[in-house]
């Protein structure tokens, strides 16, 4: 489904990815861990298309085509998501509008026929109930106010209505107390399915206790120092990041 | 010129203005005067720098006195929101017309009257505040409208009525109106504890047809607990030239609620000044700029605190296109007595294009030591994060630049309590902003 190879890119003058070589294959959850700096939420803003970042080298191909030629938007309408580690606010937008925007920009792109109002009040009540929202979210501008629990679990509503694909979350379970954070991890489990991909980014071990990955990968310094399974992320959380770092430069 | 004014006011003098009362006269005489005086401001005056008002001080407009008729009431649909049972007063190049007009089913103890009936009903109210709220004293145009006192409206709220419906005085102007300045004078007086919504909207009829001028002057005195919600909506041709001045003084527990709505004129200035005269006041002055072309869009401000213990809330915002220029003067003036005074000031500017520019200066004077005042102002272009998460969710650029400069505007006119008109502004703002 996935399949990046030797991806290096830079903000500004700093190159940030030296070389990533990653696949990930339809039903699969990958974890990507490592330190601050390591350049984790990077490879997922440029998977996601951010224009802050240059790709200086290598390919991402995205069912067979080539994902680093694709604007940002055809990304979305193709099946990528990347939920925001720090999601932005929009005054003067009402959530609803938005979704129903999205939701229908993604409809179009597939060739579907664009869904009405009332129905999509329907797919909204069962979704924010994945979530647990309250309806009046709905009306407020979007992420405006909110507070930071509200807004990761507005990420994850906005993902359960755009069902992508390849769902990337980046640092999702930052600032999230253990109550959201269950919420959080329940609505991307009940997203998983054998024709989807998930790539979790976080800093913690925790988060991988209620999404449980098949694979874990540990970036240091602009490359995947360690790939291992579930285990992986255990020793980590045991032993800390300065051990694999010490390998890594020996 | 000026000599054309001062000729202009000689033959006034003698004809049209010889109907009004002698205090009116007298008024009008101290108005060319100090007109005179002062002449036109040029741009080394502080209260004009980013303003050049050389295109109407150069040229010749001469007087509309004479009423002109051939509106019809199906060419100010695009301007009346559909309100219904709305009390609408119309005047057309800067006569009242009686015919277009409306203020049936007024409440006892409010009045809605043209001016000239109003020297007649309402001499006393008249007597005591027309002239005595704006100040000629360093302001030319308001010295050159008070010199021309002929015609406007006056809205007289008794003690503790509410006006349940919206009082709109609506001035529009026709192809006839080109080359020539209309100068309505209108006055507002809420009594204790009253409440009412008065529009003030400029217009057109005629767009393209040519340059006229607009000098309009509103005197607005709001009574102990009283409440005055004031939208101007300034929707002047693309050629016209509009300054528009709303002068008012707050009694103690009073709240003015004003919007300024400005999208026509090449060339426009208005005026918000208010005074917080008792303790217990609040002020919220809010207003949306949308230029484009060549326009001049210019907005100056001052609230005066004189009072203890009261607030204010100011929130400008503007979007310019093309090479349009826009200025934001928004003066905040706590006097030495005014403690506890807590005020908000906020002017956010959206530059669409490379051309466009504003001109900023939102400014704090505090003479008192115990209050609460912030000030704030931001210049920029569409946010590239929120671009950027828009299209993240399949949004496509254009959508996500059409969505976001109309949430930059809606973000000010949520703030418009009035229905009908908070959502016909919303329209139009997505109509200019959108392809749909």
């Amino acid at each position: 489904m996935l399949d990046i190879k030797d991806l290096r890119a830079t903000v500004g003058d700093k190159e940030i990815l030296k070389g990533i070589t990653l696949t990930v294959k339809p039903g699969e959850v990958h974890a990507v861990m490592g330190p601050n700096g390591s350049g984790k939420s990077t490879l997922a803003q440029v998977l996601a298309g951010h224009p802050a970042y240059e790709v200086t080298g290598g390919s991402v191909t995205y069912d067979a085509e080539d994902l680093l030629e694709m604007d940002a938007e055809v990304r979305a309408q193709k099946g990528v998501f990347l939920a925001f580690q720090y999601p932005v606010e929009i005054p003067g937008v009402s959530n609803a509008y938005f979704l129903r925007a999205a939701y229908n920009e993604i409809r179009k792109a597939r060739g579907e026929e664009e869904i009405d109002p009332m129905s999509f009040a329907d797919l909204m009540d069962e979704k924010m109930q994945l979530v647990e929202m309250e309806g009046d979210m709905l009306s407020r501008s979007v992420n405006t106010g909110f507070s930071g629990g509200e807004k990761k679990r507005n990420e994850i509503l906005q993902m359960a209505v755009l069902e992508p694909r390849l769902a990337i979350l980046d640092e999702t379970d930052s600032g999230l107390d253990i109550d959201a954070l269950r919420i959080v991890a329940h609505g991307v489990n009940s997203l998983r399915g054998p024709d989807r991909a998930t790539i979790v980014v976080t800093h913690y071990q925790r988060l991988l206790n209620y999404i449980v990955p098949d694979y874990v990968h540990v970036l240091a310094n602009g490359r995947i120092v360690r790939s291992g399974g579930k285990e992986l992320a255990l020793e980590l959380e045991a032993r800390g990041y300065d051990w694999l770092l010490e390998e890594a430069v020996a | 010129m000026i000599e054309t004014y001062l000729k202009g006011f000689e033959a006034f003098s003698r004809n049209g203005g010889a109907a009004a009362p002698s205090w009116a006269r007298s008024l009008r005489l101290s108005g060319i005067t100090r007109f005179e005086e002062l002449g036109f401001p040029s741009t080394r005056n502080e209260d004009w720098h980013f303003t050049s008002v050389a295109p109407i001080a150069e040229r010749d407009f001469a007087p509309l006195t004479s009423a002109t008729s051939g509106v019809s009431a199906a060419q100010l649909a695009p301007f009346t929101f559909g309100g219904e049972g709305w009390h609408t007063l119309v005047f057309v190049n800067g006569r009242y017309d009686a015919g277009l007009s409306s203020a049936a089913g007024l409440p006892d103890g409010v009045s809605v009257l043209p001016l000239a009936r109003a020297y007649d009903e309402l001499p006393l109210l008249l007597e005591q505040h027309v002239g005595r709220i704006a100040s000629i004293d360093a302001h030319t145009f308001t010295a050159l409208n008070t010199a021309f006192i002929n015609d406007g409206a006056v809205v007289h709220v008794g003690k503790d009525i509410e006006v349940a419906r919206p009082i709109h005085l609506l001035f529009v102007s026709d192809a006839k109106a080109v080359d020539g300045i209309a100068q309505p004078r209108n006055l507002i007086v809420l009594d204790r504890f009253a409440k009412a919504t008065v529009i003030e909207s400029y217009a057109t009829v005629a767009r393209g047809a040519g340059a006229y001028f607009t000098n309009t002057v509103t005197e607005a005195t709001i009574g102990e607990g009283a409440t005055l919600t004031h939208l101007k909506l300034q929707r002047e041709s693309a050629q016209a030239y509009h300054v528009g001045t709303l002068d008012v003084q707050q009694g103690r527990d009073s709240h003015l609620v004003s919007f300024s709505f400005a999208i026509g004129a090449a060339l426009s200035r208005t005026n918000v000044y208010t005074e917080l005269r008792g303790e217990g006041c609040g002020a919220t002055l809010n207003g949306l700029y949308l230029g484009d072309d060549r326009q001049h869009i210019d907005h100056q401000t001052r609230i005066e605190h004189i009072a203890p213990n009261c607030y204010s809330r100011e929130l400008y915002k503007g979007i310019l296109d093309g090479a349009s220029h826009g200025v934001f003067n928004g003066k905040v003036y706590v006097h030495p007595a005014a403690q506890k005074t807590d005020g908000k000031q906020t002017n956010n500017t959206l530059l669409l294009s490379e051309r466009a520019q504003i001109d900023t200066k939102p400014q704090l004077e505090i003479f008192a030591d115990d209050v609460k005042c912030t000030h704030g102002a931001t210049v920029g272009r569409l946010d590239e994060t929120s671009l950027f998460y828009m299209k993240s969710r399949g949004i496509n650029a254009r959508t996500a630049r059409e969505l976001l400069t109309y949430a930059f505007a809606a973000d000010v006119l949520e703030t418009i309590e009035l229905a009908e008109v908070r959502e016909g502004l919303e329209a139009a703002v997505l109509k200019r902003y959108t392809e749909s």
